[in-house]
C-alpha cells in the first residue's frame, strides 16, 4: 500500500513487526502496543528508530511516558466512520508536543484527508488506486478553516502555510 | 442579520464543488453506497421511502426574505411545490433527484445557504431561541453565541465522525423556547452573583428510545471559555462515547454510564489544558459578532396603539389571533407574530412555494425582511409594528396562514412519519390532520388554553413526544398502526418526560382518546389552571379511568 506523506507518495521504509523472531537489521521498526509493552528492552537494544501502532481503543494516554522513544505513531481507522483517532492525533501533538510522524492507517477515504491533516496527521497509508485517483488534490478541496487546530511540525514546501489560510475571525491567529 | 464574510462564501462554494464530485463518484460507482452514505448525510441528504430528501440548514432559525424566496424557487423547480419546516429550525425538501442536488446546493449558495451538517454523526446545525433578539424576556441575543458556535463547529476536523449526531442549542432569555434539556449540549446565558453574563452548560439530553433530560455540567461558564469548553466536551465524547451500539452512542448514554460528576470532571480536566489556548474567546471577537446582529432601526412608538385597540374591538377573529399568536417584543409598539403552519387539516410545518413568496413580501413590508423558524414548526415575523398587525393578519388570512392556534391544541408538532420516513412504524401526518380538523373550533381551543401535543411516527421521537403535554407515539402492533399516549411531558423550562397512560390505541381510536383527555381536563381543572398543571396536580389516574373505562 502506498504511503502519502506530506502530500507526496513515497516509499514506506518502516518494517511492520509481526513477530520478534524475524526482525531485519538497520530498519526502523513499527510495533504494536502489546509488543512494546512485552519486549520493550529487546526493542530498545536494536538501536533503530521505533514506531508504535495504536488501535483505536488504545488512547495515547496509555503511553505518554514512553513517547520520547518513538519517531512514528500509527493510528488506526478500522472503519472510516470511527473518528476516535482524530482526537488521539491532536492530543499527541497539542498536549504532548509529539513532533514525529503521525500516520493514519486502515479504512481511509480521500474525503478525510484535509481533516486528518488538520488534526496533525502528516502521513497516510492509502489504497493502491490513490495516486491514479488524484488523492493529493483532495487536500485542497476546502481551503477555509473555521477553527484553530494542530500545527503540523515543519510543513512541507507545497503545504498551505498559515498566512495563506483564510482564517475566519474568531479567536484565531491573524 | 449576520452577513457572510469571504470565508463563509468560499467555504460554501468549495463544499458544493466537493459534494458535486462526491455525487459524481457515487454515480460512477467509485464510491459504494456504504461509503457515500456518511458523506451525503453530512451534507443533509437522506434516502427516504420514495426519494432523496435534502435538509437545508437555517442556522438558529433566522431567514431573510430573499432566502425564503429562494426556498420557494427550489420547491417549485426541483420539488413538488412545497417545503417542510422541521423541529430543528431547518427546512426539508422531500422529492429531489440525486442528480439535481448539486444544482440545488449551488442555488442555495447564492443566498448564503447550504445543507452542511444537517445530518450525519457530526455537530449538527446549531439551534437557538427562535425569538432571540426581539423577545421581551431576553437577557442577550442568543444568536450571537449560536453564530460563534456555528463557525467553530463548521467542518470541524476532529468532530466530523463522532459516535452519533450531536445537537447544540443556545438560549439567552428567561423562558426556554429552544427545548434546551433535550439537547446533547445546551447553553443558557444568565447572570452570576457578580452580575457577569455567562452560560449554564447542560449536557446529555436527548429524545429517542431513551429519553433523557440534560443535566447541568457547569453552573457558570465565562463567555471567554465558550468554545474551549465545547471542544473539551466533544473531545471526551469522541474518545469515550460508545460505538458498539447505535442506540447507545449518544452522549446521554456516556453521561449516564459514567455518572454526571465523573463526566464533568473529565471535561474539566481537558478544559484546564486548553482554555487559555487558541480557542480563548476574547471580548473583542464577541463584540464583532454582536455588531452583525445589531437590531434594526425601530421607530420610537407608544406601546399602546389606538388603531390596534380599535381593530381588536371590531374583529373577533383578529382579536383571537392577537391573543394566541402575538408575543411581547422588547421594543415598545412592536409585536412578534407567529405564522401558524397548522391550519385545520393541514400538514404541520408544510409551506407551499406561493405561501413562501407571500410571507417573504409581508416580511419585507412589515418586518425588516426577516423571518424566523421555530422548534414548533411555525414561522415568525419578529418585528411587526402593532399598528400594522391588522394588515398583516388580513394578508396572512388570505393565504390560510392566520390560524389563531399558536401554543394551543392544534399547534401540533409531527414528524414526517410513515408517509416519508423509512424508520417510521406509523403515520403521523394523517393523525395530525384528523386532530387539527376535529379540534378546529378556535373558541374551544382558546378555552382549553396552553397545551402541547406532539406526534412521533416511531421511537426515534423526532417530534419530541416525550416532552409534550400529550405525546403520541406510533408503534407497530402485529402489522397495524397503533399509538401510545404519554401525558405530563413538558419542555418549557420545568422539563419533564411524560408517562405512558396505558396500552396503545388503534389508529381509529386515537382522536377519541385525545377528546377524552381534554374532557377530563376541562371537567377537573381549577380556575385558570393549564392542562399541564392539572396533570401535575392530579396525576394520570383520572385520565386512565376515562380512557380505559370501556375496556
Amino acid at each position: 500500500m502506498p504511503l502519502l506523506k506530506n502530500q507526496r507518495f513515497i516509499d514506506d521504509f518502516w518494517f511492520q513487526v509481526e513477530t520478534l523472531d524475524h526482525i531485519p537489521a538497520h530498519t526502523p521498526l513499527l510495533v504494536s502496543l502489546d509488543q512494546w509493552q512485552q519486549h520493550r528492552e529487546v526493542l530498545l537494544r536494536h538501536a533503530v528508530p521505533l514506531g508504535l501502532r495504536l488501535a483505536n481503543d488504545q488512547p495515547p494516554e496509555l503511553v505518554t511516558e514512553d513517547l520520547a522513544h518513538f519517531t512514528l505513531i500509527a493510528l488506526d481507522f478500522p472503519k472510516f466512520t470511527d473518528g476516535r483517532s482524530y482526537s488521539y492525533a491532536r492530543i499527541l501533538r497539542e498536549h504532548h508536543g509529539f513532533e514525529g510522524e503521525i500516520r493514519a492507517t486502515g479504512n481511509i477515504l480521500r474525503d478525510q484527508l484535509p481533516l486528518l491533516q488538520r488534526c496533525g496527521f502528516d502521513a497516510l497509508v492509502v489504497p493502491d488506486r490513490a495516486e491514479s485517483e488524484g488523492w493529493v488534490a483532495a487536500f485542497s478541496e476546502i481551503s477555509v478553516v473555521f477553527q484553530p487546530t494542530t500545527p503540523i511540525p515543519s510543513p512541507p514546501p507545497e503545504a498551505v502555510t498559515p498566512s495563506e489560510i483564510n482564517y475566519n475571525n474568531i479567536g484565531f491567529p491573524s | 442579520m449576520y452577513q457572510y464574510n469571504n470565508a463563509d462564501h468560499q467555504l460554501v462554494a468549495e463544499r458544493v464543488e466537493q459534494f458535486s464530485s462526491q455525487v459524481q463518484r457515487r454515480l460512477n460507482n467509485e464510491l459504494s453506497e456504504d461509503e457515500f452514505k456518511p458523506l451525503r448525510l453530512m451534507n443533509g441528504l437522506y434516502l427516504q421511502l420514495h426519494a432523496y430528501m435534502l435538509r437545508v440548514a437555517i442556522p438558529y432559525g433566522t431567514l431573510s426574505s430573499d432566502q425564503l424566496r429562494k426556498l420557494a424557487v427550489i420547491a417549485k423547480r426541483y420539488d413538488r411545490g412545497y417545503g417542510h419546516f422541521t423541529t430543528r429550525q431547518n427546512i426539508q425538501f422531500n422529492w429531489l433527484e440525486l442528480e439535481d442536488v448539486p444544482n440545488v446546493l449551488a442555488e442555495l449558495t447564492g443566498v448564503e445557504m447550504h445543507a452542511i451538517q444537517t445530518s450525519g454523526n457530526c455537530i449538527r446545525n446549531v439551534t437557538a431561541d427562535p425569538l432571540a433578539g426581539v423577545a421581551a424576556d431576553e437577557i442577550e441575543d442568543a444568536r450571537v453565541f449560536a453564530e460563534i458556535v456555528r463557525q467553530w463547529s463548521t467542518l470541524h476536523p476532529e468532530f466530523s465522525f463522532l459516535p452519533r449526531k450531536f445537537k447544540i442549542a443556545v438560549s439567552a432569555a428567561e423562558n426556554d423556547r429552544a427545548l434546551l434539556r433535550s439537547h446533547d449540549i445546551a447553553l443558557r446565558l444568565h447572570h452570576n452573583d457578580a452580575g457577569e453574563a455567562g452560560f449554564e452548560v447542560m449536557a446529555g439530553g436527548g429524545q429517542g428510545r431513551t429519553p433523557v433530560l440534560a443535566t447541568t455540567l457547569r453552573e457558570f461558564l465565562p463567555q471567554a471559555g465558550l468554545l474551549s469548553y465545547l471542544e473539551a466536551v466533544l473531545r471526551v465524547y469522541n474518545q469515550l462515547g460508545r460505538r458498539d451500539n447505535l442506540y447507545k452512542a449518544r452522549i446521554k448514554i456516556l453521561v449516564m454510564e459514567m455518572g454526571d460528576p465523573a463526566f464533568a470532571a473529565k471535561v474539566e480536566e481537558e478544559w484546564a489544558r486548553i482554555k487559555d489556548g487558541a480557542l480563548f474567546l476574547p471580548e473583542a471577537d464577541i463584540a464583532r459578532i454582536k455588531a452583525d446582529f445589531a437590531p434594526p432601526i425601530y421607530e420610537g412608538l407608544d406601546d399602546t396603539d389606538p388603531a390596534l385597540v380599535a381593530d381588536l374591538a371590531k374583529n373577533q377573529g383578529f382579536a383571537r389571533w392577537v391573543r394566541s399568536n402575538i408575543d411581547n417584543h422588547k421594543q415598545p409598539g412592536y409585536g412578534i407574530a407567529t405564522i401558524s403552519l397548522k391550519s385545520p387539516n393541514g400538514i404541520p410545518g408544510d409551506v407551499t412555494a406561493e405561501q413562501m413568496e407571500i410571507i417573504a413580501s409581508i416580511a419585507d413590508q412589515f418586518s425588516f425582511g426577516e423571518i424566523r423558524v421555530t422548534q414548533k414548526q411555525n414561522l415568525v415575523l419578529p418585528n411587526v409594528r402593532k399598528c400594522d398587525l391588522y394588515a398583516v393578519w388580513l394578508k396572512l388570512d388570505k393565504m390560510d396562514l392566520a390560524t389563531a392556534n399558536a401554543g394551543l391544541l392544534t399547534d401540533i408538532v409531527a414528524c414526517p412519519g410513515l408517509d416519508f420516513c423509512n424508520l417510521a412504524n406509523a403515520r403521523s401526518i394523517p393523525l395530525a390532520q384528523r386532530l387539527s380538523s376535529r379540534f378546529r373550533d378556535l373558541e374551544e381551543q382558546h378555552d382549553i388554553g396552553k397545551i402541547t401535543l406532539n406526534i412521533s411516527g416511531c421511537i426515534n421521537a423526532c417530534a419530541q413526544h416525550h416532552t409534550a403535554n400529550i405525546g403520541i407515539l406510533g408503534v407497530d402492533k402485529k402489522g397495524t398502526e397503533h399509538y401510545q399516549i404519554t401525558l405530563g411531558g413538558r419542555a418549557d423550562g420545568g422539563d419533564a418526560i411524560g408517562t405512558i397512560v396505558g396500552p396503545a390505541f388503534p389508529a381509529e381510536e386515537v382522536d377519541g382518546a385525545v377528546d377524552i383527555i381534554i374532557s377530563v381536563y376541562l371537567n377537573l381543572r381549577q380556575d385558570g389552571e393549564t392542562f399541564i398543571a392539572t396533570v401535575d396536580r392530579l396525576g394520570l389516574e383520572p385520565f386512565k379511568e376515562e380512557l380505559y373505562a370501556l375496556a
